[in-house]
């Protein structure tokens, strides 16, 4: 039985620090930073929870998750009940619980967060999905009689996956369609590897099949098959295809030969593996002084990624100052760590090449903050004449995505707002087209994994309430 | 899925495959292209659609050994899968009754510009297909073509089989003589499209290029394939791959096809390498 700790003596603990990998080693390899909680740690860890009767941290996760439920499992030690507690609302604790924005969620809510120390909740997460993945525990499957009713996801993304799996337990047969050849979305094809290991995503998104989801990779909605021929398939239809269209700043010499899109260098590392080129065949090019513009995760990504493929120096150019930067902090501070050189209120506003199209630097203009604007945030303005030159071989744009529209294109009657994402009824993410739901990115703009979890969730329940009280796309 | 179920080398670097891909057969429309990979550690790579059969679900493609993927594509044979194959990818061909039309295919463009030809013609235009090559063995699908176009016209830079010169020439010509041309389409080397936009400039024709710019996704996700059509930037796998080949910055464009030169010399010998010192069979090289 689990050892008792007075509350008294659980306040005193500070949180546990997690271990990772030394900075002067990672940035020489694609291994995960973090390393992850040994079970004593973790153990130690859960002990401090305060089992709160009303707990707050529950009010901040999407995911649902029982989390005094699964962390007492922890303190007993009985890590497989913790597992499952976890699984019984999130099909993604493994990566839910590496790369969730934890400090903005759940931990944001924790009683103990006014002490400064929250419970490390994601990482106890993280460490049960992880024990559980290397002791072979597996989840439940679905008892019930299977229904009749077919859904179709398209994107597989957490959105996607998250609400296939979701109505695959509530016993409903899933088509989850998916445009590239390996599904899971930015947690694939964006998310570096030192970050999410792949093998981790892939298991469990295999978890999901063996709830009976058929993933069909390779398939193009909107150009292999309309949203409106599946419509005369399916009963009911989630689209998550994510944003997914990569922004430019539209300044001069952005199409030079060495100037990327996050998307692009992200996908060629990531997805392609171009970091271990020529055994890979994708390549990538990576200059001795790479800038990355922006200042986000992906930004963050990005200039990691450029330092671990062979950037000399790599710099984060940003409009705005420390105070402003959206990347979780913890991105930040590892950056920093790892030498990632800040440019803060800069602004690009040309890109110099020479007459073969490649990048010999970069023209900034330095910056000051003035009044706050719309989103509260004080505002950038140049400073007139402060034009001075960095010297970059390559530049990354980070500065964001919107909506692709191929999708959109071919679904007769679901309407997009100006941006060019759909509009849904915040309530059950329905569409403008009664049968059609959509979550994650595509609605959002660029959001979280966790908000495009709680969104899949929330669609799958809708879905199965259309489907129940007698809904169809295929009666019409 | 994506089963190779008919090989055939049409010359020493062109190869023609027709695809098992039963959904791409049943929606793709002239113009359109797909992204293959052969196998997991594979690049994406696109080719043209240069053909289809929608009863049998089937997808034509023909390809030039352009580097280490295509090289390595041309020794699988019929039978063996591909490991992804997507698509179809861009826009179609805006296919609508001109009059007269001229259809320009250079190299594996003369593929590429099949069965864009062959819509043209059935919707009732009179079209003039002009293809060309460096010499005679490199001119692909001649009896597809004749039968696909009202009129053909073959060249060849050295003169061993049809007109001597280069497709730019010929079509110079047409446009002197027949002043009912309206419009014109171009696909092959970026060279040939760059001239064939200069020869058309002063004539009253629309001119039609498919550009074929290095590509990832193929979904308009990454941004590799951009380009600048007058002014703007523009994906070629969403927007395109067809534009106006007068807003077409073309310095750009070829600056842009070269981006990955050094490693795909690299990837080119670490392949051969590779086949040279394994004694799986593989085919040897010829360099
Ligand atoms: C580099 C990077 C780092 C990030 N880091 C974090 C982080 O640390 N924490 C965090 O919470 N969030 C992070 N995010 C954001 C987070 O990844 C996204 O908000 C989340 O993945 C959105 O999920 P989604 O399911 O809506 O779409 P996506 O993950 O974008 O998945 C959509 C899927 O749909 C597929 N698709 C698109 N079009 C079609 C089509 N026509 N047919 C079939 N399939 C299609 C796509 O290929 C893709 O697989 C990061 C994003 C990036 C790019
Ligand atoms: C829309 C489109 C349609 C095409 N249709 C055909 C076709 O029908 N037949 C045909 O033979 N070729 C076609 N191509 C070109 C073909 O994709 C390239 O020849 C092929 O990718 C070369 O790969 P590789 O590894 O063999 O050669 P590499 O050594 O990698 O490259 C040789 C050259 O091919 C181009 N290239 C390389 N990688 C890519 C890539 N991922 N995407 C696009 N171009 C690349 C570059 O210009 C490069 O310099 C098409 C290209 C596009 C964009
Ligand atoms: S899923 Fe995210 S919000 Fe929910 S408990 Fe885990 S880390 Fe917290
Ligand atoms: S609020 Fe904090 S202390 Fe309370 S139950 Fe939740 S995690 Fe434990
Ligand atoms: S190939 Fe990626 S956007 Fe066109």
């Amino acid at each position: 039985m689990a050892k008792v700790i007075p509350p008294k003596e659980r306040m005193k603990r500070e949180q546990v620090p997690m271990p990772e990998q030394d900075h002067e080693e990672r940035i020489r390899n694609f291994k995960e930073v973090p390393l992850g909680y040994t079970p004593e740690q973790a153990v130690y860890e859960a002990q401090r929870c305060l089992q709160c009767k009303n707990p707050k941290c529950m009010q901040g996760c999407p995911a649902e998750i029982n989390i005094p439920q699964f962390i007492q499992k922890i303190v007993e030690e009985d890590f497989a009940s913790a597992y499952l507690e976890i699984l019984k609302t999130d099909n993604l604790p493994a990566i839910t619980g590496r790369v969730c924005p934890q400090e903005e969620q759940c931990q944001k809510y924790c009683i103990l967060e006014k002490q400064k120390k929250p419970i490390a909740i994601g990482r106890l997460e993280r460490f049960v999905a992880d024990w559980a993945r290397e002791n072979n525990i597996h989840g439940e499957l679905p008892a019930l009689t299977p229904k009749k009713k077919k859904v179709v996801v398209v994107g597989s993304g957490p959105a996607g996956l998250t609400c296939a799996a979701d109505l695959a337990k509530l016993g409903y047969q899933v088509d989850l369609f998916e445009a590239l050849h390996r599904p899971g979305g930015v947690l694939v094809y964006g998310i570096p590897e030192f970050r999410l290991p792949k093998a981790i995503v892939e298991y469990e998104i295999k978890e999901i099949e063996r709830l009976g989801v058929k993933v069909i990779t390779n398939f193009v909605v909107g150009a292999t098959v309309s949203v409106d021929q599946l419509a005369k398939e399916y009963d009911a239809i989630f689209l998550a295809n994510g944003a997914g269209a990569p922004r430019f700043m539209n300044i001069p010499g952005e199409n030079l030969n060495e100037v990327y899109s996050a998307n692009e260098f992200l996908t060629r590392s990531n997805l392609m593996k171009a970091y271990a080129f020529p055994e890979y065949d994708t390549p990538i090019k990576i200059g001795k002084r790479a800038a990355t513009i922006g200042a986000g995760n992906v930004a963050m990504d990005s200039a990691r990624t450029a330092l671990r493929l062979g950037a000399e120096k790599s710099y984060i150019v940003y409009r705005r100052s420390r105070q402003e930067v959206p990347a979780r902090e913890e991105e930040v501070h590892h950056a920093e760590e790892e030498g990632i050189i800040f440019h803060f209120l800069t602004l690009p506003i040309r890109i110099l090449g020479d007459d073969k199209g490649k990048v010999i630097g970069m023209e900034c203009l330095k910056m000051e903050l003035g009044e706050p604007d719309e989103s509260g945030r004080r505002r950038p303005i140049p400073i007139p004449g402060s034009n001075f030159l960095l010297e970059v071989d390559m530049v990354i744009d980070a500065i964001g995505t919107s909506a692709n529209p191929i999708i959109a294109r071919s679904a007769t009657g679901v309407k997009t707002n100006k941006w060019g994402y759909f509009i849904i009824d915040d309530d059950t993410k329905a569409t403008t087209r009664a049968g059609v739901f959509a979550g994650g990115d595509i609605v959002r703009g660029s959001a979280t994994v966790i908000s495009a979890v709680g969104d899949g969730k929330v669609a799958a329940r809708a879905i199965d309430e259309f489907l129940s009280s007698g809904g169809s796309l295929r009666k019409r | 899925m994506y089963q190779i179920i008919q090989k055939e080398r049409l010359n020493e670097i062109i190869y023609s495959m027709w695809i098992e891909a039963p959904e791409i057969a049943s929606s793709v429309q002239p113009g359109q292209f797909t992204i293959l990979m052969i196998k997991e550690k594979g690049e994406r790579i696109p080719l043209t659609v240069a053909d289809f059969n929608r009863e049998k679900g089937l997808i034509r493609i023909v390809f030039q050994i352009a580097g280490k993927t295509t090289d390595e594509l041309s020794t699988l044979e019929e039978g063996d899968k591909l490991f992804s194959f997507i698509g179809p990818l861009g826009r179609k061909t805006k296919i609508e009754n001109h009059g007269t039309v001229v259809t320009v295919g250079g190299g594996t463009g003369i593929a590429c510009i099949h069965p864009i030809t062959r819509a043209l013609k059935e919707v009732g235009n009179k079209v003039i297909s002009i293809i060309g090559a460096r010499s005679k063995e490199l001119i692909i699908m001649e009896e597809e073509l004749r039968k696909a176009s009202s009129q053909l016209l073959v060249t060849t830079d050295d003169g061993s089989y049809g007109r001597k010169g280069f497709v730019t020439q010929v079509l110079k010509e047409l446009l002197e003589q027949d002043k009912t041309i309206k419009k014109v389409w171009s696909i092959g080397p970026a060279i040939m499209m760059k001239v064939t936009c200069e020869t058309t400039k002063s004539y009253p024709v629309d001119t039609i290029v498919s550009l074929n710019s290095v590509m990832v996704d193929g979904t308009g996700m990454c941004g590799s394939c951009r380009v600048t059509i007058g002014g703007e930037t523009k994906f070629v796998c969403t927007d395109g791959p067809e534009f106006n080949g007068q807003l077409v910055n073309w310095e750009e464009f070829m600056h842009r096809l070269s981006r990955y030169q050094e490693a795909e010399k690299r990837s080119w010998d670490f392949y051969h390498e590779l086949n040279r010192t394994c004694t799986c069979g593989r085919r040897q090289i010829n360099g």
